[in-house]
């Protein structure tokens, strides 16, 4: 059975439809003692079918010690959403709920390379001088 | 978390991670994460619920600038 439902598919497709260029999913999980690992993967594999753009990459946390360390990632499952470039942008655990909705924005912004921000804001962050990790705490609802 | 992303997309300093509270409850048990959502910078200062943009980003300036002398 799929996780993503059918009379959810028209939906998402219709939304994916707004992508420009192709967006990769680079997935990290591991088989074992992985509460949600199993989901999350089979949930990416269903989107990623969604849409000729979206491509998924899935990588074992306990043995591809090279591309861990290139994606920085410490925990799984993760999720990382780039286009050619690696903007930073990672979802860490199952991406249910208002989160899912979240992740096809977050994958329309990569696709069209922009943040869609104030050009304001787009100002301000070019004075940033130092590297930021934000990291926030979600709930799925 | 939205935000976030946006921040992260724009700029390349900035990094911009979506943690599922409930999948990482030592980690949001760390960062004491009693509601959602909760934003976390550099693994120092903290940003409570939702705000708009340019609230969002004066904290991340803030955050992200030395603590400077208080003018006197």
């Amino acid at each position: 059975m799929g996780l993503i439902r059918d009379t959810d598919v028209a939906e998402i497709r219709a939304r994916l439809e707004g992508m420009v260029n192709p967006v990769k999913l680079v997935h990290f999980t591991q088989e074992l003692n992985l509460e949600y690992g199993r989901e999350t993967r089979q949930l990416l594999e269903e989107l990623a079918q969604l849409s000729d753009k979206v491509s998924l990459e899935t990588y074992n946390f306990l043995l591809d010690k090279e591309k861990v360390a290139e994606y920085a990632v410490d925990k799984v499952p993760a999720t990382a959403i780039r286009n050619g470039k690696d903007f930073g942008i990672r979802f860490f655990g199952l991406p249910a709920g208002y989160e899912f909705s979240t992740l096809l924005d977050a994958i329309l912004a990569v696709s069209k390379g922009d943040s869609g921000l104030q050009p304001e804001t787009r100002e301000k962050l070019t004075q940033l001088t130092r590297p930021l990790h934000l990291e926030v705490f979600v709930t799925p609802t | 978390m939205r935000l976030a992303y946006q921040f992260s997309l724009e700029s390349d300093l900035i990094r911009a991670d979506g943690i599922e509270a409930t999948e990482f409850p030592d980690l949001a048990g760390r960062h004491r994460v009693y509601a959602v959502p909760k934003t976390v910078i550099n693994e120092a200062s903290y940003i409570e619920g939702s705000m708009p943009e340019e609230f969002f980003l004066d904290e991340i300036l803030k955050a992200a600038t030395p603590a400077q002398e208080e003018p006197t």
